[in-house]
């Protein structure tokens, strides 16, 4: 009776299960086909290839680690700096393809930065100096955000050295949020280096001038001219650096270089290095040294060790000066505060890079083949013991012999360090030129089958190196892996195109250990002349494809009270003055007929109301040196006075669509 | 003598019948209830989806219709069909859309009734619910031949794209664009709803067919008795 009821009653309850299994493979089923790539096969043809081209097989080697066919993106991005171009470069790597030129300093039109739109405009302006509107800088040493110690891909710092500025860039969306004016100095070169989670951003100074620019002759050097370094507050929530929550520190005036934060072990010191403690004051017009020859007698320079920690406590405590409004501690606080400290580096030292762990500062000096470590438990240590010998300004000075851990004979000029994470670092040398791979003692001992503090193998490079940048290459993880190095002379490397030559980015291969080092491929930069670079794992980044919202000021990143949503456009006059809100669309802009008078002050807003990623439009606006780039959803704003009549054609100064041409309107100013 | 209204909804189920066998008469009423189940379920889920490929759009453009409302990349469909003088897709089938809601609650509540009647009127009740997937295909076609052929004669393609009815499902091409029309889980959740429908008057039918022609035939010999 039993089975028989089963039986019985068995297929509705298969029906209903062939139901929902089907319908669970109809939700399913828009999963979407997954293609496999074709293995790759090489063909004879690549011999023959290779052969007419000149190529030998470390060259095709060379070739497949780094090509990078199209769709297929990039495992790293380096953010460079532009040198005096102004700007910062972001590349591709190992393609080594520019992705991007950020503007920063220097007012660049396709991004229409610092050509109108207001946005642009009042960075720029943040950037003035005294009323002046200096209008470029000679940017250095980026710095990506770190959040314990390791990049995290929200911000990037960078310095301009020739007037002591810093800026803020937003990774959001790749664009200059801030620019602060050292108020102190009037050029700095050890920044921007951040603390390992970002609360700081370091800015040391470099050519060393009365603090808050005032005059002083150089007959009074060693009394009326200071060096600094200024510590700045960097906000996450608003994305500022806080100048009101910031400070500094006077030093004497040597000529602070580079620094770098603590990390790990050290966190919570910083570290620069200094050249000119000769204090040479040049001119050799007048039958003195020069300052080459002046500032290079010294075998040893001192290198700054600041106990940031109980400098902001001392700042906390208001134990400052103002000078020029803002708060210095002076070199005597920090004498009396145990807050600085020098050791001899030797000689004219330019880069002091702290190790992954942060137990070892790695100083070269440019005129000394070695690499000098110092080890951060014996700075400790000799602090504690006391009883130092003490500079001119009575500044605390610890024994060479016992702070050094170890010293590397690399090669000839030593400039800059960055690190694997096998226990190698890497050292430029200008003059030979060359990157040195050496191998760290201590913890790093067991990372590599290479005796401890002692150099490895060099790859000569072209030519004149300056900075090298690793791979994450001075966290406190470094990734290893690539390698560029940043060649201030390209001479025979690319075609002529005149007597200013391109700067050349050669990307070395890291990923083996020992003696295998090779270069891959050469990157003309012909847009700057960059100093630093930091390369971070790509996938740390995520930017916006459009700005979140349609109507969004940059600026301020979040809406805008002046967007304009289709079908809000208008123009309304209040006596002489003329207010525009515009929407901009593929491929119209509207209004298309803006009237006004001549005498009329313009304010003219324009939303790009397009939601599609690269659906960015132009606006430019002959005559008046307007033009704005309004990628989708941003809202733009800009104001002019029509000082001048006739008939203006506005349009889209980047190609939009099939009728972009057509996107175009009349601005008529009648007399 | 059975009243119009007895006629209509037919012979309750004798406690003996029941008894005997409950799963012959329980296995309509949970093929309706499953089926109104899945109609409800249904609502959440769009029912049909156009994608759009294009070289410019790697990722495509889509749009989803669910009964009540569409979702995806409406703007930037609309902003590319003014080239060719579309109207706004949001124009579409506004009517249908504010009343989606109730006609499924409506439909939920003939197939819930149905459950009570058992008599060939059920076929009635829940006639709507089961041609109502191909109801709301028919007014997709409507709606997609109606935008087709009314395009707008000023618009900067007008020229170059003549009035043309995009399929309903399948693959079609209008310029860069190659667009795929699919139904979607709604659909196929409604579609269910039908089957389960059309199963469960199969069991309806053999449930209270035999009640209702002994009823008749009471009936007759009542009458014959008169």
């Amino acid at each position: 009776m039993k089975l028989n009821y089963v039986k019985k009653y068995f297929l509705p309850f298969i029906l209903l299960a062939v139901i929902g299994f089907l319908l669970v493979a109809a939700c399913s089923g828009a999963g979407g086909d997954t293609e496999t790539p074709e293995s790759a096969a090489v063909s004879g043809d690549i011999n023959a290839i290779a052969a007419e081209r000149g190529l030998t097989p470390a060259d095709i080697e060379a070739a497949v680690k780094t090509y990078t066919p199209t769709g297929m993106l990039d495992e790293y991005i380096m953010f460079s700096s532009g040198g005096h171009s102004g700007q910062m470069f972001v590349i591709g790597m190992p393609s080594m393809r520019l992705l991007k030129t950020i503007a920063i300093f220097t007012p660049e039109p396709w991004q229409g930065w610092g050509y109108g739109a207001q946005s642009t405009m009042e960075v720029l302006d943040e950037g003035n100096i005294d009323g002046e509107e200096v209008r470029w800088g000679d940017t250095h040493h980026p710095a990506l955000s770190e959040t314990a110690g390791e990049y995290d891909g929200e911000w990037v710092f960078i310095n301009d050295k020739a007037n002591a500025r810093i800026a803020v860039i937003d990774l959001r969306d790749f664009e200059t949020k801030q620019i602060i004016k050292n108020p102190i100095a009037i050029n700095d070169h050890g920044g921007t280096m951040v603390t390992p989670d970002t609360e700081w951003i370091i800015e040391g100074g470099q050519y060393a001038a009365p603090l808050g620019w005032e005059y002083a002759s150089l007959d009074d050097y060693e009394d009326q001219y200071r060096g600094m370094v200024t510590f700045w507050k960097f906000d996450r929530e608003s994305g500022r650096v806080l100048a009101d929550q910031s400070f500094a520190m006077e030093l004497p005036p040597y000529w602070q270089d580079l620094c770098d934060a603590g990390k790990l072990v050290s966190e919570g010191w910083v570290f620069c290095n200094s050249f000119n403690t000769e204090m040479a004051t040049g001119g050799v017009e007048s039958g003195n040294p020069s300052f080459e020859a002046g500032a290079s007698q010294r075998d040893m320079d001192y290198m700054h060790i600041i106990n940031l920690d109980k400098a902001i406590e001392v700042y906390n405590a208001g134990q400052t000066e103002m000078v020029a409004d803002f708060p210095v501690i002076s070199m005597q606080t920090a004498i009396d505060e145990s807050l600085l400290y020098f050791a001899p580096e030797p000689k004219s030292p330019h880069g002091v890079d702290v190790s992954p762990g942060g137990e070892y500062l790695v100083v070269s000096g440019k005129l000394d083949p070695h690499v000098t470590i110092f080890s951060f438990d014996k700075i400790l240590a000799a602090i504690q013991a006391g009883g130092f010998e003490t500079d001119s300004y009575g500044i605390p000075i610890l024994a060479f012999d016992d702070v050094v851990e170890a010293q590397v004979e690399v090669g000839l000029g030593p400039l800059h360090t960055q690190f694997g994470p096998d226990g190698y670092a890497y050292t430029s040398l200008f003059l030979e030129p060359a990157v040195a791979r050496w191998t760290l003692g201590g913890p790093y001992e067991d990372l590599n089958n290479d005796p401890a503090w002692s150099l490895v193998t060099k790859t000569p490079v072209h030519y004149n190196v300056g900075h090298i940048a690793a791979a994450e290459g001075d966290t406190v993880s470094p990734d290893g892996k690539y390698l560029v190095s940043l060649n201030k002379w390209a001479i025979d490397r690319f075609q002529n195109v005149g007597p200013l030559l391109p700067q050349n980015f050669q990307l070395i291969d890291i990923s083996q250990p020992g003696t295998t080092m090779p270069l891959l491929y050469d990157m003309p930069i012909g847009n700057g002349e960059p100093h630093y670079a930091q390369i971070i794992k790509a996938d740390k980044l995520d930017p916006w494809e459009v700005y979140p919202e349609i109507g969004w000021n940059p600026a301020i990143q979040s809406l805008d009270p002046n967007a304009t949503l289709a079908g809000e456009e208008r123009i309304e006059r209040d006596g002489n003055n003329v207010e525009i809100w515009m929407s901009a669309v593929r491929s119209h802009f509207n209004p298309e007929h803006v009237e006004i008078n001549q005498g009329d002050h313009v304010t003219w807003h324009i939303t790009n109301v397009e939601r599609a990623y690269d659906a960015t439009h132009g606006f430019s606006l002959p005559g008046y040196n307007i033009t704005i780039s309004i990628e989708p959803g941003e809202t733009a704003t800009f104001e002019f006075d029509a000082t001048h009549d006739g008939v203006f054609s506005y349009y889209c100064s980047e190609f939009c669509s099939a009728l972009h041409l057509e996107m175009v309107g009349y601005m008529l100013v009648q007399p | 003598m059975t009243t119009f209204v007895e006629k209509i909804i037919g012979p309750r189920t004798p406690q003996e019948n029941l008894a005997e066998d409950r799963m012959r008469y329980l296995l309509p009423t949970i093929f309706f209830l499953v089926a109104v189940g899945l109609l409800v379920a249904s609502v959440f889920f769009p029912y049909w989806k156009m994608t759009l490929q294009a070289p410019q759009y790697p990722k495509g453009l889509s749009v989803q219709a669910y009964i009540f409302k569409l979702t995806g990349d409406v703007g930037e469909i609309d902003g590319l069909n003014h080239y060719i003088g579309m109207r706004p897709l949001a124009e579409a089938a506004q009517l249908e859309r504010s009343l989606s809601i109730a006609a499924v609650i409506v439909l939920s509540f003939l197939i819930i009734g149905s459950i009570f009647i058992h008599t060939r009127y059920t076929v009635l009740l829940v006639l709507p619910a089961i041609l109502y997937p191909f109801i709301f295909l028919g007014d997709m076609y409507f709606w997609l031949r109606n935008f087709g052929l009314n395009l707008d004669p000023t618009a900067p393609l007008s020229s170059a794209i003549k009035p043309f009815v995009p399929p309903v499902l399948g693959v079609g091409k209008l310029a860069q664009f190659v667009t795929i029309t699919q139904v979607q889980t709604g659909f196929y959740l409604a579609l269910a709803a039908s089957i389960c429908i059309l199963i469960g008057l199969y069991f309806h039918r053999r449930a209270y067919k035999p009640l209702v022609e002994s009823q008749t035939e009471l009936d007759s010999q009542a009458t014959e008795k008169d």
